[in-house]
């Protein structure tokens, strides 16, 4: 059964206007520029891409923490998008977001029972502090620390009970373990792993590792400038990648095996600014397929379905790199 | 005070020998002294690279800083006894303008955030050329030539055009790039890199170590490569120094340490790490976090988060252990010498 269906999501930041105002406008930022996509219910779609791609605003724009260009969402068949203020707050209570940094999106000056109470208190829930600190590995002793007095990982555990605490049946979990040490991210992947079983979760899980997505998600979809690239099932996409960028992503990751054998390819270039995207293919100036060729340069490559169930934007998906 | 180097047959000469080396701070509001780097002794081989490789507070950064003594001081002190010993020379002896001297010009180092160490008001071939008019003094323009000559080498489109550019019209795997010529502007003997690419999206990565490699094998120096990513150090380092709480837990050949990694927490850290190549399984978690810099754990500093741990962990510091399968391979872990202790307890 599907709960999350995306439909053509478009996030445009309007340009901002260089010297102080007075000159002509930027072009705006093409954040978030025609994506689509389902989630089932009790899966984890993995998001993932480079730096600046877009992957915060597509699930902030999703969960309309900001207001979208275009684009619909319908979340268990609710129009998010056409919501009043009271309809949308009901459907917050069952989307939820666990933000990337545990740094900043704690309220330094709450203790952590007084941050896991709020959202219960907007939402005129009966909750126990210490039951949630429990689900999350956190002994209830912590109800009365304040951020600074926790680690990393710590922090990012209360964040996570914070999205618990309302029973949602959805979490965006925009890179929760980016920030954290190896040894933690571990802990913190395993009990997003265990809620996810235990509560019959639904995640986006966004990441900017693809070997940390492997270990999360049942599907993988990869963007790139605004984008959607390619998407198809997490064990596929690992084994059989059909965009040039997706394979050059798995190749580029540095793997912890000495001498490791596979062949490297590597991307020239910068990644480009997604206010000036290159015309036809987005990927067209550093892709080192050998078939790329005019058409690229011109005409864009819709997202197509190249086997069941996989899909991937690029013109020669088919042909051997 | 200086010691001489241990002849090994047929062994490249030491290039660069940390022996002892303590780095206290002081912290604010009697919290203690943070014991950053305690103890930490290694040698690196003219034209390798050697990988530090620990997590986060672990004190690799400080060590890189003690050895071009860039630690802020105060609140941070070397303590006597200490040695940085660079072609037979005591660098945390040695006088200011000598010191100036080696930094730079034959000692290098190239930092984790490339926006905090280029200076944005001036261009980046102004700030390349700087060292060479400095180390080197060439004139002016020869400078230039050689800023540019030096973007070329480290892979910038269009050098003679960028050479004029300001930082912040880059992008950070350009400005990085920058980094490395200002580092490489005199071909020093050593470079010293910490997390050179850690800000990095992974496809500029793999250009950025790609490069550090292929200017090493041209140039001949040895690489200091400090990183959090064991996969950096299996592609690109040729021994590896793991340290763990202001120490140094294991050093080994980069081939030994993957295939019997023997301190726990060397072992513990590489099966965190998630695969690529893996199929989805739970991961394997060290459980408990990295203790604060002011209160490492008495007897084995990892033994409140170790599995195989017994009384004498808890009482007893291990020293630095000849694991035995290879040459310079070394483990502070009393299962060197009770190995029929490794079972497992949790
Ligand atoms: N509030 C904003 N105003 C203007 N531009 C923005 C704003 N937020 C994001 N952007 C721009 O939109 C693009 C996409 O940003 P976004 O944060 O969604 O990327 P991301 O994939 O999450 O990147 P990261 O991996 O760095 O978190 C970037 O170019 C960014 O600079
Ligand atoms: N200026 C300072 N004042 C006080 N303590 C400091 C200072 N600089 C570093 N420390 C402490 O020294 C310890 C080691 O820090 P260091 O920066 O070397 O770690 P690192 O291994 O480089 O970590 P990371 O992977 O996060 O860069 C930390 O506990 C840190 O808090
Ligand atoms: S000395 Fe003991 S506690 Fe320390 S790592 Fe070895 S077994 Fe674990
Ligand atoms: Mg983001
Ligand atoms: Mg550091």
């Amino acid at each position: 059964m599907t709960l999350v269906d995306v439909h053509d999501l478009v996030k445009h930041y309007a340009g901002e206007r260089s010297w102080f105002g007075l000159g002509r406008p930027r072009a705006p930022v093409r954040a978030v520029d025609g994506v689509s996509f389902t989630i089932a219910a009790g899966r984890t779609l993995g998001l993932v891409g480079e730096s600046g791609s877009g992957k915060t605003t597509l699930g902030r724009t999703m969960l309309r923490l900001q207001e979208p260009t275009s684009g619909t969402v319908l979340f268990d068949d609710n129009d998010v998008f056409a919501l009043d203020a009271a309809r949308l707050r009901g459907l917050r209570r069952r989307m939820q977001i666990v933000f990337q940094d545990p740094y900043g999106s704690l309220n330094p000056r709450m203790t952590v029972e007084d941050t896991l109470r709020e959202p219960l208190e907007i939402h005129g829930l009966k909750g126990a502090v210490a039951a949630l600190l429990d689900e999350v590995g956190l002994d209830a002793a912590f109800a009365k620390r304040y951020p600074h007095e926790l680690s990393g990982g710590q922090r990012q555990r209360v964040g996570i009970a914070r999205a618990l605490s309302v029973e949602p049946q959805f979490i965006v979990c925009d890179e929760p373990v980016s920030a954290l040490d190896v040894s933690v991210q571990a802990q913190v992947l395993n009990l997003l792993a265990d809620l996810q079983g235990k509560r019959r979760l639904t995640y986006l899980f966004i990441a900017h590792d693809l070997a940390v997505v492997r270990h999360i998600a049942d599907d993988v979809a990869v963007m790139y400038l605004g984008k959607i690239v390619e998407r198809a099932p997490a064990a596929e996409i690992y084994t059989q990648p059909r965009h040039p960028y997706t394979r050059a992503l798995l190749s580029a990751v540095p793997e912890p095996t000495p001498h490791a054998t596979k062949q490297r390819i590597l991307l020239p270039g910068d990644i480009p600014s997604p206010a000036h995207p290159p015309s036809g293919c987005p990927f067209h100036p550093r892709c080192p397929h050998p078939r790329k060729n005019e058409r690229c340069r011109t005409e864009p490559p819709p997202l197509r379905t190249i086997t069941p169930g996989h899909d991937a934007a690029c013109h020669y998906a088919e042909e051997p790199m | 005070m200086t010691t001489p180097p241990t002849p090994t047959p047929g062994a490249p000469p030491v290039l660069l020998r940390v022996r002892n080396l303590k780095t206290y701070f002081v912290t604010e509001h009697g919290k203690g002294t943070a014991r950053a780097v305690d103890d930490v002794s290694f040698e690196l081989y003219a034209g390798e690279t050697l990988g530090i490789v620990g997590e986060s507070g672990c004190g690799k950064t400080v060590t890189s800083l003690s050895i071009l003594r860039l630690v802020p001081e105060p609140p941070g002190h070397v303590l006597p006894g200490s040695l940085i010993e660079f072609e037979g020379r005591n660098l945390l002896a040695l006088p200011a303008p000598e010191l100036r001297a080696v930094r730079g010009n034959q000692i290098a180092m190239i930092f984790q955030e490339p926006m905090t160490s280029l200076n944005p008001v001036f261009t980046v071939g102004d700030q390349i050329a700087e060292a060479a008019i400095i180390h080197q003094h060439l004139s002016r323009s020869a400078a230039r030539a050689r800023a540019i000559e030096m973007l070329r080498l480290v892979g910038i489109p269009d050098p003679d055009e960028r050479v004029d550019h300001y930082p912040h019209q880059l992008s950070g795997g350009m400005r990085q790039r920058v980094m490395i010529a200002m580092a490489l502007v005199c071909h020093p003997k050593v470079l010293i890199a910490d997390e050179p690419t850690t800000a990095l999206d992974v496809t500029i990565q793999a250009q950025i170590l790609e490069l550090l490699d292929q200017l090493q094998s041209e140039l001949g120096m040895a690489v200091l490569l400090i990183t959090h990513d064991l996969g950096v150090v299996a592609g690109h380092a040729d021994r590896v120094v793991v340290m763990y709480a202001g120490r140094v837990v294991e050093t080994a050949p980069t081939d030994a340490l993957f295939e019997r990694p023997t301190h726990p927490y060397t072992e513990g850290l590489l099966a965190a790490v998630p695969r690529i190549d893996a199929p989805r399984a739970r991961l394997h978690a060290i459980p408990g976090q990295v203790p604060a810099a002011t209160a490492w754990p008495p007897g084995c500093r990892f033994h409140p988060r170790c599995p195989y741990a017994w009384e004498k962990c808890a009482a007893e510091e291990p020293p630095l252990l000849e694991v035995g399968d290879k040459p310079g391979h070394t483990a502070r872990c009393w299962l060197v010498s009770e190995p029929e202790r490794r079972v497992p307890k949790r």
